[in-house]
């Protein structure tokens, strides 16, 4: 099943190399397919940053992502320009402290993680991103843990490997925490397996 | 011949169309490069600046793309299969050399990811607007062989097979990717070297004194001697005898540019590269190639879960067209449709050799980004009717 | 005993593709009698002629390459010098020599002249200048001097004209010097000299062209000119760059400008990448046939 994925932020938060690390799980460790694409030349100027990944047990066609299945962001411009493209019963995943949430799309899902904070309770601010892909892997289940965990480990030089593994956990460990809570609004909030199911 | 183990990086990459590109001319043995930087091609010498220095190779990253294009061409004169890399308007600046090589027989490879144009037109975005360019660029008559890739792992694989089709014709071959492809990253497999078969460089099999350096055999491609093998090799991009001396008569033209021409019409049907799926039966079959066919491949599913009978006709070397196919093709369906990243140019070929036996509905787009599938549907429907 | 026994043999000829003669060169121009003095120069020389190729451009000039007995590389107008360096640089053990005109190296080639010397490749490039486009039949060039006439300037040229040494001298070339084409012996003295050194190696020759540029400015025939440089010319070995413009009827400075050693490009490269550089040895025959086994 085809699964299209965007996450955005601004530039230094790791946001390409997040994508890279699920698509890199999906397509090597777990066998799937995942094609990434990225916003290059102007509008990758001026802080922006995003990656878009269609995910799929299929070869992919049609490259670019235009309704998000999923949608994770690290930033309130990010947030305000792609929200709106989210599919309608998306899951949203944002990096709490730093995106507040206004006209949410009516049936989106979304998720809170201050990932920031816990990279800097880790020491490193700069494993931010591999926090988020925890998190990310754990909510959606849109790619194996240990195919992610893999993933991680060869896309970061041998001496940061632990830290990451550890960002990575982390960022695991507070996802599955709060699936047992439900999305953050109470009143939409539907079984998390519904991201899952085929439609 | 198979590809030198210490070069290829088998294993499976998560990578982009550029870095695949930049491996499968390393399989291919091509250890020396030049270049000029321009978006969106710029990631494939990047990587070779790094990549070839560890196997004795080098990247020079030369003042303009008049210096590339003809600097290549020296390293293969030295011995050393090349390439350069660029995107529009270095492709632009190439063209005098792409001549310089189809007349000289140099083979090499030129890569260009496309971009919108004309001029500096949309540097990092999407366009097939370069394929007419591909065949028509340099001035006067020659043939070359372009080839387009639609993802990542045929950057690698038909990276490797321009090379060799470069050193089995001796020419210099088109490899026309496209921003999508280039920068869009998925995975490639790289296989063990010796699973990569490599086309050598058909070297001159006669010592110096008997051997001439265009004259050609039974498949009218010369064979090859470098500077610094005591051939004391003559090259010009002047009409020329077989043994490379400038003759300027009509008669030495017509036999030179009949030649060149020739060795590449004559194999026709092993260029004939091309993937096809349910054409058989089809009423409408859809001609693309590149990225474009991926749009189409969704477009045709559409198509087929209305009930229609659509096949599907991909080109993998663009150039020289694959005339005999379409000419057989054409009476057997309603329409054939075309969608391109550009206002129309395949479709012209196409047009012609469906020679009016049959609808051709060209499906343009500027570029910029890929169709919709919804608008190459749209067209699947008409030509259906 | 017939006559021809006592025919001296002229090494040069060997160096000459003696099925090309007779060259395209107007009687009276001054091409071939540098290409004697090169040949006298290159003759003095320890190298492997095997392993030295000639690259022009296109113009008179550029067909120096093709009368060579050398691995001769006639390519594009301008071009000269970036396939020369492709060649090098893919196989440095090759001589190198440019050899083309001055349209072709400095105006439509100009800026991979700059480069070149920047980059300090191991070539040597000599530039014959008539101070004109000779080839397509006597327009002017960024060489010709002031007010002259050619068939674009009908009125005298207004265009200033270039100063080759200095323009080499300040992109970097190790080796810069200027003869004319009177200077016989000098050049072949200079060019032997430039042909050991290593790294950017530029030769600028004045030539008369008698057929455009001569004949064109009343300037007389080959011979004229060549009093005209005999009484022109002043030596001045060592003199700043700066010192050699020419300027109509005034004094030619020549002579060797610089001589300086600088790390030429891939001796630089290799220095620079240490140790992610690493050499690629052919494969010895057994490992190709090994290659080979596997595939039965
Ligand atoms: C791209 C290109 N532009 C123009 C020409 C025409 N052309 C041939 S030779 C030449 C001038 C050559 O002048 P120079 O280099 O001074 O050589 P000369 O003939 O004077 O020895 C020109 C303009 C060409 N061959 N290619
Ligand atoms: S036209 Fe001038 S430069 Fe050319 S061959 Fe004749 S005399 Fe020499
Ligand atoms: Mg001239």
């Amino acid at each position: 099943m085809l699964k299209e994925i965007r996450i955005a932020g601004f530039g230094g938060q790791g946001v390409i190399l997040s994508a890279h690390i699920v698509g890199r799980a999906v397509s090597i460790h777990q066998g799937g397919y995942a094609t990434m694409t990225q916003n290059y030349g102007p509008e990758a100027r001026g802080g922006a940053a995003s990656a878009a990944l269609m995910v799929s047990d299929q070869p992919v066609l049609f490259p670019y992502v235009t309704h998000p299945d999923i949608l994770v962001v690290l930033s309130q411009e990010a947030y305000t320009r792609y929200a709106p493209e989210m599919k309608s019963d998306g899951v949203l995943l944002v990096e709490e402290d730093l995106v507040r949430l206004e006209n949410l799309p009516p049936q989106a899902r979304v998720y809170g993680i201050p990932a920031t904070r816990i990279a800097e309770e880790l020491g490193k601010k700069m494993v931010l991103n591999v926090v988020m892909v925890g998190f990310f892997c754990a909510i959606t289940k849109a790619v194996d843990r240990e195919a992610c965990l893999k993933a991680v480990s060869d896309s970061v030089p041998e001496r940061f490997r632990k830290l990451n593994t550890e960002a990575f956990d982390r960022g695991f460990q507070f996802g599955e925490e709060l699936l047992l809570k439900g999305p953050a609004k109470e009143e939409q909030t539907v079984g998390v397996g519904a991201v899952e199911s085929d439609d | 011949m198979h590809a030198d183990q210490r070069c290829v990086l088998t294993g499976t990459h998560f990578i982009n169309g550029d870095a695949a590109c930049c491996e499968g001319a390393l399989s291919a043995g091509a250890r020396f490069a030049a270049g000029y930087p321009i978006t969106p091609s710029t990631e494939i010498v990047e990587r070779f600046s790094a990549r070839a220095p560890q196997v004795g190779g080098l990247f020079i990253q030369m003042e303009d793309e008049l210096a590339s294009s003809i600097a290549l061409q020296g390293m293969v004169w030295a011995g050393q299969k090349s390439f350069t890399v660029t995107s529009g308007p270095g492709y632009s600046l190439m063209m005098e050399h792409i001549g310089y090589a189809a007349i000289t027989e140099t083979p090499c490879v030129f890569v260009d990811v496309q971009r919108g144009g004309p001029s500096t037109g949309l540097p990092t975005l999407p366009a097939q607007g370069d394929m007419m360019q591909a065949r028509w660029g340099s001035h006067g008559d020659y043939l070359t062989i372009a080839l387009t890739p639609n993802s990542p792992q045929e950057c690698y694989s038909l990276t490797i097979k321009a090379f060799n089709l470069a050193e089995q014709f001796r020419v210099p071959v088109m490899f026309m990717m496209d921003e999508c492809v280039g920068h869009m990253t998925e995975k490639v497999v790289i296989p063990k070297a010796e699973e990569i078969e490599i086309y050598p460089r058909r070297l001159a099999s006669k010592p110096p004194g008997e051997f001439n350096l265009f004259e050609a055999g039974e498949d009218l491609v010369p064979e090859m001697a470098h500077a610094g093998e005591g051939y004391k090799v003559y090259v010009t991009g002047l009409t020329h005898d077989k043994r490379g001396y400038p003759v300027l008569n009509p008669k030495a033209q017509h036999e030179l540019v009949t030649r060149q021409f020739e060795k590449i019409r004559r194999a026709a049907d092993e260029l004939t590269i091309v993937e096809t799926e349910e054409i058989e039966g089809a009423d409408v079959v859809v001609v693309s190639y590149g990225i474009t066919s991926r749009v189409a491949q969704r477009a045709i599913q559409m198509a087929r879960d209305k009930g229609l009978k659509v096949g599907k006709l991909r080109l993998i070397c663009v150039w020289p067209f694959p005339e005999k196919l379409i000419r057989e093709l054409a009476p057997k369906v309603k329409a054939l449709v075309m969608p391109e990243l550009n206002m129309g140019q395949m479709v012209l070929e196409l047009e012609r050799c469906a020679g009016g036996k049959c609808q051709v509905i060209s499906v343009p787009h500027a570029g910029g980004t890929v169709h919709k599938p919804a608008d190459i549907l749209a067209a699947i429907e008409r030509g259906a009717r | 005993m017939s006559t021809t026994d006592f025919v001296v043999h002229n090494p040069v000829e060997d160096l000459l593709r003696q099925d090309r003669v007779p060259t395209i060169w107007c009687p009276g121009c001054g091409i071939g009698t540098t290409v004697n003095s090169f040949a006298h120069a290159l003759l003095g020389q320890d190298i492997d002629l095997s392993k030295t190729a000639i690259v022009s451009g296109i113009g008179c000039s550029g067909r120096v390459s093709g009368y060579m007995n050398l691995d001769s590389f006639h390519t594009t107008h301008g071009r000269a010098i970036p396939f020369a360096t492709g060649l090098k640089l893919a196989n440095p053990e090759l001589t190198v020599i440019v050899y083309s005109g001055d349209g072709d190296l400095t105006s439509i080639g100009g800026n991979h002249l700059i480069h070149a010397a920047r980059r300090n490749i191991d070539l040597m490039v000599v530039c014959v200048n008539n101070m004109i486009y000779a080839m397509t039949g006597g327009q002017a060039a960024a060489t010709t001097p002031g007010s002259s006439m050619s068939t674009t300037t009908p009125y005298g040229a207004f265009e200033p004209e270039l100063n080759m040494p200095q323009l080499v001298d300040a992109a970097g070339a190790c080796f810069v010097a200027r003869w004319t084409s009177f200077h016989v012996m000098q050049l072949e003295r200079t060019m032997a000299k430039a042909l050991k050194k290593k790294g950017l190696r530029f030769i600028e020759i004045l030539s008369p062209c008698p057929t455009y540029f001569q004949r064109k400015n009343n300037l007389g025939d080959a011979l004229t000119a060549m009093v005209d440089y005999k009484k022109r010319s002043k030596i001045k070995h060592g003199c700043h760059t700066w010192e050699t413009a020419l300027e109509p009827g005034g004094d030619i400075i020549v002579g060797e400008f610089v001589d300086r050693e600088r790390e030429d490009y891939l001796t630089r490269m290799r220095r620079q990448l240490g140790s992610h550089y690493s050499e690629f040895p052919e494969q010895t025959e057994e490992e190709i046939s090994e290659g080979a086994c596997s595939e039965c």
